[in-house]
């Protein structure tokens, strides 16, 4: 690659990664002078039918962490709550109500795996913008996936594949969507691949990177662009690796991260941590994207996604998701778990005080929560969340002693 | 009104009451939404509870639950924590908030009563195959209660309670109906009372009260009143307090779309069709809750043909403060009565604590100024 930077530590796939992304959100934009559709569709939604269809999928959500990244969530919060949307509302729907500038969907589809948010979020958007509104409604599975859910999601799919022909007055295609079937699966798996590089000590990236890169598989997940982007990153980690390049320099404490990131402080919790000798080297967060694929089959997609969709890592009961997090804990031999306490996401929060309970007495490791929000800065206090982190990284070193 | 009373008694001491409902053999399941089946609990010879907060610090209830929690999840929880709720003998979660939906797990893993259930019916209420899930899950339910009983649940049965349930709900519409035609026959506190204390007390005890207080208010003329007729919308108002101030200030409520009142008890349930499914038909059919789904602008439509349908010159929101479902629905619903010339006022509560005297004063400017 022409760019190799003087940096060491630096990925080359993350220019590749901008590079896909500018000419996805071109695609999206120019969409109607191409004659094609777009479809909004939550993060957690399966996208795979959109892209058999030709139909071209925005992620508000994605969006929303864009804004976040780009410290624009302040302002926007705030226009959303002069249009009465209260200030305790999670900031990605807020900030997305408030400013458009997305392509104009065509319809939008909604999938309530991740929360109930999605589902009042897409209502608003769909008297805004006076589209159809598909929802896949997947009932969360406190204990157990039962037979009756598994019938309902089932059919719902079949009226998902209904509402999409009868949107875009075509025929739906069967074996492409075999096809994209087969390459969301694969590019799930490789994701998966590349989270666990990060178990070798030391970790070729952190998980500030895979917040990073997972945007392509939110976003492309069943395109062949998807599968070769994360076929080369894979392959990057595995290079660093041999070549003994860690993202931390000096990688000594190994941290799991719980719940979205802090978008507007990402680097300086990354520099906070780094100059502990601390890597973030996994969170539950980014996994969500491949946690499934263990109920998909890739050889019998359409029927099988149904529970892919229904049991992904939120939708799921806090003493499952304390589980994970324990099979995390070990699978990336971490000495300490961040947990953010989000005050814009309430399913991926409650249950974190059960789930930290759990994590003490089942492990011996440090944890820590911090309050804030992954876009509105005004909830993040830098002094408080620094001191924090600088007694706890004391804690973990102590004990590494 | 004596019968009236009866209803304010009830509700001073809960656990008085439970002891009460126990002394008949009957086991308490609490629930805490709507929609939570009572026929089927109330079939399966269980003395279906709403549960409200008692109120009390949150102290236990940190240790689940951040600050940012509906006041109503984080109360409940601290009650059953600190074993106020100590007279159950179960709970039922049915799906709803993305918060009650949180409380089911931390509730589930706390252990603390016999019987457990989540009745996770659909967010949409729209399709055909959401109407199939819906009886789908109460099916499956019935026979957790089956299970837990150690015996058959006969159509019989619920047919039974069916009507128990539909007299109870046909005699609070009428109140309601006779309050908006005759504004002012009965006290907002009253009002708040008789709807909780259905909820809460015997079933055959409220069977046996509501017809003849119903009886009273039709033979009660209209008071001389010049109340502004105020709508209450939200998710639960579980103070008597804000009915009296909105009195004090010179309303009068004549309607709510709330979840303790109205649309908890509108809509009856086909008594000739089979149970389950005319169950199912009456969650589909409802005036419906912000954490379910029926059309973009459903209850934008309902709120206005409901204030219409009882001529108010207001709407006045209550929102419980971090309700996701409700603040989200807000702006448009505003929006949707602010076209139809209906003047709203948003007072978003803590079930904690009140400022009364704060509320007071923003209910007189309001009714003053519609
Ligand atoms: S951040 Fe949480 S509440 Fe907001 S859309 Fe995502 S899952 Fe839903
Ligand atoms: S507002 Fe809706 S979800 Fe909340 S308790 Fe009432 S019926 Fe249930
Ligand atoms: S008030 Fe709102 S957040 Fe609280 S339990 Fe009811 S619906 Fe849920």
């Amino acid at each position: 690659m022409s760019d190799k930077s003087s940096d060491p530590k630096k990925i080359n796939c993350a220019k590749k990664m901008r590079d896909i992304m500018t000419t996805y959100y071109l695609d999206a934009m120019t969409a109607e002078q191409n004659n094609k559709q777009v479809a909004w569709i939550t993060s957690g939604g399966p996208v795979e039918p959109l892209v058999a269809m030709d139909i071209i999928p925005i992620y508000p959500e994605n969006h929303g962490a864009m804004i976040g990244a780009s410290k624009m969530g302040e302002d926007l919060c705030i226009k959303a709550e002069n249009m009465g949307y209260s200030s305790d509302l999670c900031s990605y729907a807020r900030t997305d109500i408030s400013i458009g500038g997305l392509p104009k969907p065509d319809m939008l589809i909604c999938c309530n795996n991740i929360c109930g948010t999605v589902l009042k979020w897409y209502e608003v958007q769909a008297r805004y913008y006076n589209v159809p509104l598909f929802i896949l409604d997947t009932p969360i599975c406190h204990t157990r996936y039962s037979p009756e859910v598994a019938k309902y999601v089932r059919a719902q799919i079949d009226e998902y594949i209904i509402f999409l022909e009868k949107i875009t007055k075509r025929k739906f295609d069967y074996d492409k969507m075999a096809q994209v079937g087969k390459l969301a699966y694969e590019s799930q798996v490789l994701w998966q691949k590349v989270l666990n590089t990060t178990a070798h000590k030391p970790s070729p990236m952190s998980a500030f990177d895979a917040f990073f890169f997972l945007a392509l598989i939110v976003t492309l997940r069943g395109t062949q662009i998807a599968v070769g982007f994360y076929k080369d990153l894979l392959a990057e980690m595995r290079q660093r690796i041999k070549d003994g390049i860690s993202m931390v320099p000096n990688e000594k404490h190994r941290l799991l991260w719980d719940n979205l990131p802090i978008w507007y402080r990402l680097k300086w919790l990354s520099n906070k941590f780094s100059d502990h000798n601390a890597c973030l080297v996994a969170d539950t967060y980014t996994s969500a994207w491949c946690g499934a694929i263990k109920y998909t089959d890739k050889n019998n997609f359409l029927d099988s996604i149904a529970e892919a969709y229904t049991r992904i890592y939120l939708n799921i009961g806090v003493d499952q998701m304390a589980n994970q997090v324990l099979d995390m804990i070990k699978f990336y031999d971490v000495n300490g778990f961040v947990m953010h306490s989000n005050r814009s996401c309430k399913p991926y929060s409650f249950g974190q005080m059960d789930i930290m309970r759990i994590v003490r007495e089942k492990t011996d490791i440090p944890v820590l929560m911090i309050e804030a929000d992954m876009v509105d800065p005004r909830n993040f206090s830098h002094s408080q969340v620094e001191t924090r982190i600088d007694a706890f990284m004391e804690i973990i070193k102590q004990r590494s002693r | 009104m004596k019968e009236i009373k009866i209803f304010h008694n009830a509700l001073k001491d809960v656990s008085a009451l439970a002891s009460k409902i126990k002394e008949n053999q009957k086991k308490i399941i609490g629930y805490l939404c709507s929609y939570a089946p009572e026929e089927l609990i109330y079939a399966a010879g269980f003395h279906p509870m709403r549960l409200f907060s008692s109120k009390s610090d949150i102290i236990l209830a940190e240790n689940h639950l951040q600050t940012y929690c509906c006041s109503l999840v984080r109360g409940i929880l601290e009650d059953s924590l600190s074993g106020r709720l100590d007279f159950l003998d179960g709970t039922v979660f049915p799906h709803t908030c993305d918060s009650i939906q949180r409380l089911s797990d931390i509730w589930r893993m706390q252990g603390r009563y016999e019987f457990f259930a989540d009745v996770i019916l659909p967010a949409k209420l729209n399709t055909q195959s959401a109407r199939t899930y819906m009886v789908d899950v109460l099916t499956r339910f019935k026979k957790d209660l089956e299970a837990a009983i150690n015996r058959e649940i006969t159509d019989a049965d619920l047919q039974k309670s069916i009507k128990k349930f539909n007299l109870i709900r046909s005699n609070l519409s009428k109140i309601y109906a006779l309050q908006s035609k005759k504004p002012g026959i009965i006290k907002g506190a009253d009002l708040y009372a008789i709807v909780k204390g259905s909820m809460i007390m015997d079933k055959d005890e409220v069977a046996n009260l509501l017809p003849v207080i119903v009886n009273n208010l039709e033979k009660t003329d209209a008071p001389e009143t010049k109340g502004k007729r105020i709508v209450l919308t939200g998710s639960i108002c579980d103070s008597p307090d804000i009915y009296s101030v909105i009195e004090t200030a010179g309303g009068i409520i004549v309607g709510d779309d709330l979840c303790t009142g109205q649309r908890w008890f509108e809509g009856l349930t086909l008594e000739d069709d089979a149970p389950l499914v005319a169950i199912a038909e009456r969650y589909m059919g409802r005036m419906i809750c912000p954490a379910k789904h029926s059309s973009p602008t459903a209850r934008g439509e309902n709120i206005v043909s409901l204030a219409r349908k009882n001529k108010a010159a207001g709407v006045v929101f209550l929102l419980l403060k971090f309700c996701d479902p409700h603040a989200f629905d807000y702006p448009y619903l505003k929006e949707f009565l602010e076209k139809e010339g209906i003047k709203t006022l948003l007072i978003e509560i803590d079930d904690q604590q009140q400022n009364l005297g704060q509320l007071s004063t923003r209910f007189e400017t309001f009714i003053h100024y519609i």
